[in-house]
C-alpha cells in the first residue's frame, strides 16, 4: 500500500481550516449584524441543521483531497520520477529509454533525456570503438617489434635509468647464459630477466661513465649520440658495448603536422651487447703475427742487408766471407720459414680491434681530473690543454689507466697535486701526468705501465701498456729540464674534428620484446620502502621445493627447487628455475611415488652449495612467495652456514593469504585452493608444476585481497600474520 | 785517439757486420748482447757513441738509454738507437728518452757509418 503523500494531506488540512476560518468568520459577522429577534430566529433555522454545513464541508474537502491528489501526480511526482531515473542514467552506464509521464512538458523533457542518452551511447560506443583500435595498433607495432627483435643477430637490451631491464632479445639470453657463473645450474636467468636490474652484470660506474658521455654530446647538440665500452664480466669474459639513449619524446600540440620531436631528456637505453673474447684472443694472434712479420722481418732483413754490403769489401778475410754467407743464408731461410708459418696461419683476417670512440680531448682531461680526484686524495688540475683536439679513444679503460698512475704516485712517491697536459705532436696527442718529483730521476716510476691496473680494490686483466697498445699508442716517463717536472706522458691517436658522421645506424625500430614490459619504464619509485607498495606493481618469486623427508634440521635435504617469477602482475613463463639437486643422501623409497625423484635422477646433479647461491641471485630483490613457506625457508635455512647465502627476502605464504581470503573454508590445501580458483594442476609435486599452480593461485588472491582493503605488501603481511595458520611453528 | 763505440744487439747476425763495419771505420769496438751487458759495459768504460738495439732480452733498448741518461755522467754518451719497431711511437718514445738519432731496420750501413761519423764530428 502506497504512503499518502504529505503534500496532500497538508494541503487537505490547510484547505479545511481556512474554509472553517472563512465560515466562522463570515457567520460571526453575519451574527453581528442581525438584530435580536433575526439571531433567534436564525438560531432556530440553522441550530438544528449546523451538522449538514459541515458535512458539506466534510464532503467538499474529500473533492479537494482528490484534486489535490491528481495535481501533486501530475505536476510533481512525475518531474520527481523522471529527475530520479535521470540521474540513475547520469551515474551509470545502464541504456534505457524512460517511459513519457506527467504534464506535456514533463513528457517532452523525457523524450530529451532520451535523446541525450542515445546521443551519449553513440559518443561512447566511437570512443570505445577507438580506443580498442588504437590498443590493437599498439598491440600489433609491440609485435611487429617483437618479431624484428627476434630476429636481430645482435644481443638487444633495453633498460630504465634506474638499470632495469625492460626487454631483451633471445639473442641476449644465450649471451647471458655464457656470462653466468653456474651456467649449468641457472642458465644465466638468474642475471636476465624483466625488471632486473643489469648492474649485477656490469659495473655500474661503467654504464653511468657512458651515460655521462652520451647527456654531453646531446647537449651540444649531436643527432645520434652513442657511446661504446669494452668491459670484463665476472666470468672472464670480454664484452663489447654500445649504448644509445632511449630519449622522451615530446608530443606536438593538437593541430599541429609535426612528427613527435625527441628531446634531450633520456628515459633510459638500449644496449647492443657483443662477446668479442674471441676477437680478442684471435686478435692478440693476429698481432702476434704481425709482429712476427712486420718486426721480425724488419731484423732479419737488416742482418742480411748488412751482411751483404760488408761482404762487397774487397779486402776481406776468406774467414769473414764465410761467416756472412752464412749470416745471409741463415736469415733467408729463417725468412722463408716465416713466410711459410704466416700461410699456415693465414686464417685470420686483419678485423676488430678496440672501439675506439671519438671524443673531444678536453672533455677526456675533465672526466679525469673529475674521477682522479673521486678515487684518490690527490688534488688534479690541468696544465696546458688544446681544446681543439679530439682524440679517438676508449676511454672507460684509458680513465682507469690514468687512475692507476696517479694512485701508485700518491702511494709510492707522496705525490698530492698532479696536472694534466694535452696537446698535439702533429701526428698525435700528448696526454700528460705531471708531478714534482721529491727525488732525483725517474727510476722509481719505471715499469709502472707493464703492471696490472688497479683501481680501488678492482684489480683490471690490463696493463697501461695493453691500453695503449689497443690505442696503437705508446707510454713513458720523461722530465722536463726546465721545470724539473716529471710526466707520464701517453701517446694517443688523434681524430678528425667532427661529430656524429653516421645518423640513423641504430635500428631501434627492429626488435622482438619476445620479451618486454614497458610498463616498467614508470615504476621507479623504488625508494619506497617495499611495505608500502602496492601487491600489483611488486616482483615475486613464487618457487616450491622438494625435499627427502619433511624435517630439514634432521637431515632431510632438499632435491628440487622451482620458482617462476611474476613482474608487474604477469606471470612469466619463460624465467623460470628448475634444478635437481643432489642430495648426498638415500631418498627414502616410500617419497618417491609423491616427488617422483629416484636416485638416478639426482646423480651427478649440482649440490646445494652450489644450487642455492644461484636461487638466490634468481630471488634477488624480489619477493619471495610459497605455499607454506616457512617448510621451504625452514631448509634453506637449515643450509645456511654450508652454502653461506641467507634468504632475508620478504616472503608471502599462499597457505596464509587463503586463510585470510577465504577464512570459512576447512583446507587450505594447494589442491583445494586451486580446485576454488578452478586452476588446472598440471604436474603437480614437481617443484616447478607446484611453483605454477601456486604462482597462478596468488594472482587470482591479490583482486581478492584487495577488496578486503589489504592492498599493500605491509598489510598482506600483517593479515597473514593474523590469521591462525600464523601461529603453527615448523 | 779514436773514438770507442759500444755495439748491443742482441741478434749475432747483424753484430758481426757491425762489429766489421765498425772497425774499419777506425773506431775502438766493443759489443754487449743484451740489455744488462750494455749498461754494465758502459759503466766499466764509457764509449763515445752506442749502437741500441730496442728490443733485447733482460733490459730493452729504451730502459738502458733511461738508466744511462739517468746518470749525469753519461750525458755525453751519443746513443744512436736501431731497431726493427718502424712505428712513429716508438721513434717518439725513443727520442723522449734520451737518444740522439734513431735508424730503422733495415738500413744501409753506408747511411749508418755516415751517421755515426756526423754524430761523432759534431760532438767533438
Amino acid at each position: 500500500m502506497k504512503k499518502t503523500d504529505w503534500r496532500i494531506i497538508a494541503g487537505t488540512t490547510i484547505v479545511g481550516v481556512v474554509c472553517l476560518i472563512w465560515l466562522f468568520v463570515s457567520g460571526g459577522l453575519i451574527w453581528l449584524a442581525l438584530e435580536e429577534s433575526e439571531r433567534a430566529a436564525a438560531a432556530v433555522a440553522i441550530g438544528p441543521r449546523i451538522a449538514l454545513l459541515f458535512l458539506m464541508w466534510a464532503v467538499s474537502l474529500v473533492a479537494v483531497w482528490m484534486v489535490l491528489g491528481y495535481l501533486v501526480r501530475y505536476f510533481m511526482t512525475a518531474p520527481a520520477r523522471l529527475l530520479e531515473n535521470a540521474q540513475v542514467l547520469l551515474g551509470t552506464d545502464v541504456k534505457r529509454s524512460l517511459v513519457p509521464d506527467g504534464s506535456p512538458e514533463n513528457k517532452k523533457l523525457t523524450e530529451l533525456i532520451n535523446q541525450l542518452v542515445e546521443q551519449r551511447e553513440a559518443l561512447r560506443e566511437e570512443m570505445d570503438q577507438r580506443v580498442q583500435e588504437a590498443s590493437r595498433n599498439t598491440e600489433l607495432e609491440k609485435n611487429r617489434l617483437a618479431a624484428l627483435m627476434s630476429e636481430l643477430t645482435q644481443s638487444v637490451v633495453v633498460c630504465n635509468l634506474d638499470g632495469r631491464i625492460l626487454l631483451y632479445n633471445n639473442r641476449a639470453r644465450t649471451q647471458f647464459r655464457a656470462l653466468s657463473k653456474a651456467p649449468s645450474v641457472a642458465g644465466g636467468v638468474e642475471l636476465i630477466g624483466l625488471g632486473r636490474s643489469i648492474y649485477s652484470v656490469f659495473d655500474r660506474k661503467l654504464v653511468a661513465h657512458a651515460l655521462e658521455n652520451i647527456q654531453h654530446r646531446l647537449q651540444r647538440g649531436a643527432a645520434m649520440p652513442s657511446a661504446q665500452f669494452v668491459t670484463t664480466t665476472q666470468a672472464g669474459q670480454l664484452l663489447r658495448v654500445q649504448m644509445t639513449p632511449v630519449r622522451a619524446v615530446k608530443i606536438p600540440e593538437e593541430g599541429s603536422d609535426d612528427a613527435p620531436l625527441q628531446t634531450n631528456e633520456v628515459t633510459g637505453f638500449v644496449l647492443m651487447l657483443d662477446n668479442i673474447t674471441r676477437d680478442f684472443e684471435e686478435d692478440s694472434e693476429k698481432d702476434r703475427v704481425l709482429y712476427s712479420l712486420t718486426e721480425g722481418s724488419r731484423a732479419a732483413i737488416a742482418n742480411a742487408q748488412a751482411a751483404v754490403e760488408v761482404l762487397e769489401y774487397p779486402d776481406l778475410e776468406p774467414e769473414m766471407r764465410e761467416r756472412l754467407l752464412c749470416v745471409v743464408r741463415d736469415e733467408i731461410h729463417s725468412l722463408g720459414k716465416r713466410i711459410e708459418e704466416m700461410q699456415t696461419s693465414s686464417a685470420n683476417s686483419l678485423r676488430s680491434r678496440w672501439p675506439l670512440e671519438e671524443m673531444l680531448g678536453a672533455d677526456l682531461i675533465e672526466a679525469a681530473i673529475r674521477r682522479i680526484e673521486a678515487s684518490l686524495p690527490v688534488k688534479a688540475s690541468t696544465d696546458q690543454v688544446d681544446t681543439s683536439l679530439w682524440l679517438k679513444v676508449e676511454s672507460f679503460s684509458l680513465l682507469q689507466a690514468l687512475i692507476h698512475l696517479a694512485g701508485k704516485l700518491q702511494v709510492e712517491c707522496q705525490v698530492q697535486t698532479i696536472q694534466l697536459r694535452l696537446q698535439s705532436n702533429g701526428q698525435r696527442a700528448c696526454l700528460d701526468m705531471l708531478w714534482s718529483p721529491l727525488e732525483e730521476g725517474t727510476k722509481a716510476v719505471i715499469g709502472w705501465e707493464m703492471e696490472q691496473i688497479k683501481v680501488g680494490t678492482e684489480t683490471m686483466s690490463l696493463t697501461v701498456q695493453d691500453v695503449l697498445t689497443r690505442h696503437s699508442g705508446d707510454s713513458w716517463v720523461e722530465r722536463e729540464a726546465e721545470t724539473g717536472r716529471a710526466f707520464f706522458r701517453l701517446l694517443l691517436p688523434l681524430a678528425t674534428p667532427q661529430e656524429e658522421l653516421a645518423a640513423g645506424t641504430f635500428l631501434r625500430s627492429e626488435s622482438r620484446p619476445e620479451y618486454y614490459d614497458f610498463d616498467l619504464f614508470k615504476s621507479s619509485e623504488l625508494s619506497r620502502s617495499l611495505d608500502d607498495s602496492l601487491l600489483t606493481e611488486l616482483t615475486y618469486t613464487v618457487f616450491d621445493t622438494e625435499a627427502t623427508g619433511l624435517n630439514p634440521a634432521g637431515g632431510d635435504e632438499t632435491i628440487q627447487i622451482g620458482a617462476v617469477r611474476i613482474v608487474n602482475n604477469k606471470l612469466l613463463y619463460h624465467e623460470f628455475f628448475e634444478q635437481l639437486i643432489d642430495p648426498k643422501r638415500t631418498i627414502p623409497p616410500e617419497t618417491i611415488p609423491i616427488h617422483g625423484i629416484t636416485p638416478e635422477m639426482v646423480k651427478g646433479q649440482p649440490t646445494i652449495e652450489s644450487v642455492l647461491p644461484a636461487f638466490h641471485t634468481f630471488a634477488q630483490e624480489t619477493i619471495l612467495v610459497a605455499h607454506n613457506a616457512a617448510f621451504d625457508l625452514r631448509c634453506f635455512q637449515v643450509k645456511e652456514k654450508a652454502t653461506g647465502v641467507v634468504f632475508d627476502h620478504p616472503v608471502l605464504d599462499t597457505l596464509l593469504l587463503s586463510a585470510v581470503v577465504h577464512p570459512n573454508q576447512e583446507s587450505h590445501r594447494l589442491e583445494a585452493i586451486a580446485e576454488r580458483f578452478n586452476v588446472t594442476i598440471i604436474g603437480r609435486h614437481t617443484a616447478m608444476g607446484d611453483a605454477m599452480v601456486t604462482a597462478e593461485i596468488f594472482m587470482k588472491m591479490i583482486p581478492l585481497l584487495a577488496e578486503k582493503g589489504i592492498h599493500t605488501l605491509g598489510e598482506a603481511r600483517a593479515a597473514a600474520q593474523k590469521t591462525f595458520y600464523a601461529r603453527l611453528k615448523y | 785517439m779514436s773514438a770507442k763505440v759500444l755495439i748491443a744487439d742482441d741478434e749475432q747476425n747483424i753484430l758481426i757486420s757491425l762489429e766489421f763495419l765498425m772497425k774499419r771505420e777506425g773506431y775502438q769496438v766493443s759489443v754487449a748482447h743484451d740489455g744488462q751487458e750494455a749498461i754494465d759495459a758502459v759503466a766499466k768504460d764509457k764509449p763515445n757513441l752506442m749502437l741500441l738495439d730496442a728490443m733485447m732480452p733482460k733490459k730493452t733498448g729504451f730502459e738502458v738509454c733511461q738508466e744511462i741518461r739517468s746518470n749525469p755522467d753519461n750525458a755525453d754518451i751519443i746513443i744512436l738507437m736501431l731497431t726493427a719497431k718502424g712505428r712513429d711511437t716508438d721513434m717518439a718514445k725513443g727520442l723522449a728518452l734520451g737518444a740522439d738519432a734513431y735508424m730503422v731496420k733495415p738500413f744501409s750501413t753506408k747511411e749508418l757509418a755516415q751517421k755515426v761519423r756526423e754524430l761523432l764530428g759534431a760532438a767533438g
